[in-house]
């Protein structure tokens, strides 16, 4: 498949929704794998990183879940064109930064996506949209089953899976979730969430991991220990305090709806006119006026269809998809502008917020 | 600490100063300080003073020739101090002293559980026999797990996360090892 191609379609997790979707965006497990008798791709040199690239990259092009699969060594890819599968959350910053050595493989409708040679000598990644943590596992797991028959894994009995990092020995996995909570944040609960989950051993970071910022009110919350755990009971134990983190931010949104309704609706109301009317927006601005659009979907303020094409904004709207959409580079000043127009167009169906439940619903209607 | 430049008096004068990309450092007493003209803020860069000094007290040092070295990929000690980071997979028998603390901070755990490649998996053996012990507790386990269910429930409602995931974990132990015997 060509690189064209996998940018004409959306990732599945943008286009799908999955168990809910409301506040989970993506559910995504990645596993990190290491070859015996080769150094890890941090302190190889680039021709034994090539060599291990030739060994591999055929044995994942040879998958039968890579079937019209894309390929592609980094080398050969432009930095936008890199850039816009980190923002579609198919490869990490670094390995976007990586040369010689490192290639990237992913199946069509990019649920799974394999790095080769970015920190370990794999990284396999599959991405579901929703709450769907287990399967996303499940499908990496039949893939890695699959590849350890063909590949010798460097695998230590008392160790688990040998990794570059002694942060990823044991299991190799982390498994995270992205969630959107604009209630724990506009209630200000949100440190109080980030610190509980850090107490029990989870990590919470921004909407591109380690060090970014959270921007749309947008959270991912991830194990941060591989030693010691099945792959299992990490996973269940990391679904359960989402499914508690949920619970939480449905709390925290109807005692809004009940405490503050002027706020929510003036919060609503001014993203709305904002991102209708703007003509030149930043990124930042424009992120966290759609999450309070997509608050405003999940509460009944707007049609709860436009959930989904506010999810695709969120992507699109960001620098590297600006400019692929603009087949050109384009300065900080021209993406705010065609960032504005695009928003525009997408939400031109959009209707003026209803805010007639905030009155007489609140007391009944438990689900919105 | 003695001065850089006399190596007789104390040094209380501590200078840094980046040069050339550099962290270069300078411990000095007072004398030479006032000597130097450091005290003196218009005249003064670090460099000049550096030059005609030891080189070996202003760079980092380098690795010791003697350091332990993995034989397969030649990394060292220092670069594992450095990086954070191991150099192959070898690495982790080579570097194994000390490790056992690192991993025990790190992941609570110094050994793993979960997925074995089918390939490794008869090199296991200790498996078995816990198996085999366990099995005469089956009643007993059962009925544990309902009373660990019961309050795990409570503290997820309580919110202590902390004795929540305690428990999970207690539970998918008992769980598995329930699964293990039934088998």
């Amino acid at each position: 498949m060509r690189f064209s191609t996998l940018l004409k379609k959306p990732a599945e997790w943008m286009r799908v929704s999955g168990p809910e979707s409301d506040i989970v965006i993506t559910s995504r497990v990645r596993l990190a794998r290491n070859l015996v008798g080769h150094s890890f791709p941090g302190w190889a040199d680039k021709h034994e990183r090539s060599e291990v690239m030739e060994d591999v990259r055929p044995v994942l092009e040879e998958l039968s879940e890579m079937k019209d699969s894309f390929s592609e060594e980094m080398t050969k890819l432009t930095a936008i064109e890199k850039q816009v599968l980190v923002e579609r959350h198919l490869i990490s910053r670094e390995h976007a930064a990586k040369g010689p050595g490192c290639a990237t493989v992913m199946n069509r409708n990019q649920t799974i996506s394999i790095m080769i040679n970015e920190e370990d000598h794999l990284r396999m990644q599959a991405i579901r949209p929703g709450l769907q943590l287990l399967s996303a596992f499940k499908s990496l797991d039949g893939i890695d089953s699959i590849l350890e028959e063909e590949l010798p894994y460097a695998f230590d009995p008392k160790f688990g899976y040998l990794t570059a990092c002694p942060t990823n020995l044991g299991t190799g996995m982390r498994a995270s979730a992205m969630l959107h909570l604009p209630g724990l944040v506009l209630s200000e609960q949100i440190n109080q969430t980030i610190q509980a989950a850090n107490r029990i051993g989870l990590a919470v970071r921004g909407l591109y991991g380690e060090g970014t910022e959270a921007l749309a009110n947008l959270f991912q919350v991830s194990n941060q220990t591989t030693l010691g755990k099945s792959e299992e009971s990490v996973i269940e134990n990391l679904a359960m305090v989402i499914e508690n983190m949920i619970k939480n931010e449905h709390n925290a949104r109807h005692k809004m709806l009940e405490d503050s309704p002027t706020m929510i609706q003036d919060q609503c109301g001014r993203a709305y006119a904002v991102l209708k009317h703007a003509h030149i927006i930043s990124s930042k601005e424009a992120l966290n006026h759609l999450s309070m659009i997509r608050l405003g979907c999940d509460l009944g303020f707007f049609p709860e269809e436009e959930r989904e094409s506010i999810n695709l904004l969120l992507t699109e709207i960001q620098p590297a998809h600006l400019q692929i959409s603009a087949k050109r580079k384009l300065t900080p000043e021209e993406r705010d502008i065609l960032r504005a127009d695009i928003i525009r167009t997408n939400l031109k169906g959009l209707t003026e917020p209803e805010f007639s439940s905030i009155i007489t619903e609140r007391d009944t209607d438990e689900d919105e | 600490m003695i001065c850089d430049v006399c190596q007789s008096e104390k040094a209380t004068v501590f200078l840094s100063q980046m040069a050339d990309g550099k962290l270069q450092k300078v411990n000095l007493c007072k004398i030479c300080a006032d000597d130097k003209g450091v005290t003196d803020p218009t005249g003064f860069a670090l460099t000049d003073m550096l030059e005609g000094m030891g080189e070996e007290s202003v760079t980092e040092k380098p690795a010791q020739p003697d350091e332990l070295t993995c034989p397969s990929c030649g990394f060292t000690q220092t670069h594992f101090k450095k990086t954070g980071r191991f150099g192959c997979a070898r690495c982790y028998s080579v570097f194994n002293e000390g490790l056992e603390g690192l991993l025990e901070a790190m992941h609570k755990h110094t050994e793993h559980s979960g997925k074995t490649p089918t390939h490794f998996e008869d090199l296991i053996p200790e498996k078995m026999e816990i198996e085999e012990v366990e099995e005469v507790h089956e009643q007993t386990n059962e009925e544990k797990l309902v009373e660990l269910k019961e309050s795990l429930n409570a503290s997820v409602e309580a919110e202590d996360y902390e004795e929540a995931a305690r428990l999970r974990d207690a539970i998918s132990q008992l769980e598995s090892q329930l699964e293990d015997s039934g088998q």
